[in-house]
């Protein structure tokens, strides 16, 4: 085990991979020289060369659509996009092409590809570096949607990634880059479609990913005071979904609250939230609760900031509102 | 001895030109214009009768752009195509039949019926498929010779498009990586004047498109699209560059589509008696001309029109006679096989 930041475990698959397999090229902006914007490919340059890790000109459907184009014609590609803010102008290249080049063509080629992106509010970055659309890209299908919470699974899951054959959206969260933890040694992989049960628990069921687990886990420590044992889901994948998973817990616990930085109107907390009422209705002593951000673009001053994003309190009144 | 207005260029072609071109090529550039011209014309017909649905985009009077091009490519060569490209598809070798069977939606289509008419693809023979968002297949385009680079293989990635792809983004950010990463592409536009029923000039600043690609210093000229033999020979010099390494190229060719954008399009913008004007300048007339006057006799012609006929009736019948995909197979291959996947994705239990 070592312990490490998350954006060294993602750098670690990175060029673990990129070291056995000549196919592995980087793209993106200020990748290279500048070193990454949030660090994580820092020293592949130096090690790689500008062939192997290419900065991009600020081209975002340009350098994804040259992405899917490499996958298919052999590289495996994977393409940083600064932040999921930008991936808007590429989204006709990753929903019209990455995603269905393999089942429109009749499943001749395939995608190898894997799109890495920063989400996330939080650090006062107003209303047009704020989005967590996650959702979007998980209602889509033909692709793959990953979002690790921890520097164990971002390493164990961007290596599963990287042995897949389909177009990854590999969603990092720009809150969490510096949060250490520890790192299995080994080869080990973390399966997508496999939720983690981050902590134990018998009378309600919170479910979240990436950052809003450790509000969940937060809740959790608050409910245990008041008697409530809240079991924390972190679904670790969004597409494929682990429902079993979820529904597991929640057969178990009676009680269910979906937590999501993004806004909740048409959000991916609906559909986990429909899903547990189709699977364990009977089971259920109250209505599933979804607590979600604000149904506003950010705002920058920082107290209107922290008002539009879910907080821990609204989870804990959430749950004792069951009880 | 007719000028083209718009290219001011010689529309006879030379018999210069033809004869240093060898006869059996010659033979096979024919036929495989009066293949696309058939394979149309029974594609309307076909769509009339309903066994085509959806868009149907024709490739009648541009023949001589797309056959001429690709007559050029090697087998390990690239070819990415826009929504018009039952043309491109023929030209590249496919079979009319897996052609039309994929119009038809059969599961002997060439993308098994679940792309359709602007959907077609071979992997086999490299042809990387149709794409119906304008201008989204060039960045595909640029990232395939991006693998072909890196991988260390000369073959060249051509990507065509039309008139109306050339204000998109996508266009523009294509050139540029294209450019700054030397890639080897052959960026065809197929200028036919319309972007479905707008004009070229009344929506493009530069109307002259060659242009555009010279200022991402692409080298990049303009031919008679009309003129197989004239295509072909530049199709040639400009590949023969990128293949050098020079980077990638650009050639405009100017063509016409004598049928509306699609099936649907009831042509109020333009006037009969254009359609009319470049139906003087058929590419399949002319080549004929040009190959009558080279001693090719008039019954080599027909023995190539008969056969053209016998091929689409085949195809014709094929398509009608083979089976549609079964309905068990909707949800196949929406993913490639993954090994480390524990459950089937998309939430199913």
């Amino acid at each position: 085990m070592a312990e490490m930041a998350i954006r060294d475990a993602l750098r670690d698959a990175i060029r673990e991979r990129m070291l056995v397999d000549e196919r592995v090229i980087v793209m993106g902006e200020d990748i290279g020289a500048y070193g990454g914007s949030y660090g994580v490919t820092r020293g592949l340059l130096e090690e790689f060369g500008p062939e192997r890790i290419r900065d991009t000109p600020i081209s975002e459907l340009g350098f994804v659509g040259t992405g899917i184009g490499a996958a298919v014609g052999g590289l495996r590609p994977v393409v940083e996009i600064m932040t999921i803010n930008f991936s808007f102008l590429a989204m006709d290249q990753i929903v019209n092409n990455a995603s269905k080049i393999h089942y429109m063509f009749g499943g001749q080629v395939s995608v190898p590809l894997i799109i890495r992106m920063a989400s996330g509010a939080g650090l006062s970055t107003g209303a047009q570096h704020s989005h967590s659309v996650e959702g979007w890209f998980a209602h889509i299908p033909g692709l793959k949607v990953v979002c690790p919470s921890n520097a164990a699974d971002a390493k164990g899951l961007l290596r599963t990634a990287f042995e897949d054959g389909n177009p990854i959206i590999f969603i990092e969260n720009t809150a969490l880059y510096s949060l250490r933890g520890e790192v299995p040694d080994g080869d080990y992989h973390v399966p997508f479609g496999q939720a983690r049960v981050a902590r134990e628990g018998t009378d309600v069921t919170l479910i979240g990913y990436s950052g809003s687990v450790y509000q969940a886990l937060g809740c959790a420590d608050q409910l245990a005071e008041e008697d409530i044992q809240a079991e924390v889901i972190d679904l670790r994948t969004l597409r494929p979904l682990d429902t079993d998973a979820v529904v597991k817990s929640v057969k178990k616990t009676n009680h269910a609250v979906v937590i999501e930085h993004a806004w909740r109107f048409g959000g991916f907390g609906a559909e986990v939230a429909a899903q547990i009422q189709e699977h364990t209705f009977d089971d259920l002593d109250a209505p599933v609760a979804r607590v979600a951000g604000v149904e506003v673009p950010m705002p920058y001053s920082f107290e209107l900031e922290k008002a539009a994003l879910p907080s821990e309190s609204q989870v804990v009144e959430a749950v004792r509102a069951m009880f | 001895m007719t000028t083209n207005r718009h290219t001011e260029v010689d529309m006879a072609i030379s018999d210069r030109s033809v004869a240093a071109v060898p006869k059996e090529e010659l033979s096979a550039l024919l036929h495989k214009m009066m293949l696309i011209r058939r394979f149309e014309q029974k594609a309307a017909e076909m769509y009339a009768r309903g066994r085509i649905k959806g868009f149907l985009h024709l490739y009648t009077g541009q023949e001589a752009t797309g056959v001429g091009i690709i007559s050029r490519l090697r087998d390990d060569d690239y070819l990415y195509s826009h929504y018009r490209e039952h043309g491109h598809a023929l030209a590249r070798g496919l079979e009319p039949r897996a052609v039309m069977a994929e119009l038809f939606g059969k599961s002997t289509g060439a993308s098994r019926g679940f792309g359709g008419s602007m959907h077609i693809f071979d992997k086999s023979r490299r042809f990387m498929g149709g794409y119906a968002i304008v201008s989204s297949h060039l960045p595909l385009a640029c990232g395939t010779a991006l693998a072909c680079k890196q991988l260390g293989t000369d073959s060249v990635t051509a990507a065509i498009f039309g008139d109306g792809a050339v204000n998109e983004g996508s266009f523009h950010e294509s050139l540029n990586l294209a450019a700054i990463w030397h890639l080897p592409v052959l960026f065809v536009c197929e200028n036919n004047f319309y972007g479905m029923g707008t004009r070229v000039n009344r929506v493009t600043a530069t109307p002259e498109i060659y242009k555009r690609a010279e200022v991402y210093g692409i080298r990049s000229e303009r031919v008679d699209g009309m003129d197989v033999i004239a295509v072909r020979e530049r199709a040639d010099h400009a590949l023969q560059a990128v293949r050098r390494g020079e980077g990638p190229a650009f050639i405009e060719t100017i063509t016409y589509r004598y049928r509306g954008h699609s099936m649907a399009d009831p042509e109020f913008y333009r006037e009969k008696s254009e359609v009319e004007h470049w139906r003087g300048l058929d590419p399949i007339d002319r080549f004929t001309d040009a190959l009558l006057r080279a001693n090719v006799s008039q019954g080599e012609i027909d023995e190539i029109q008969n056969r053209v006929e016998s091929e689409i009736d085949d195809a014709a019948r094929f398509a009608e006679e083979s089976p549609f995909p079964p309905v068990e197979s909707l949800t196949d291959h929406v993913y490639a096989p993954s090994p480390l996947d524990v459950r089937p994705p998309g939430g199913g239990r």
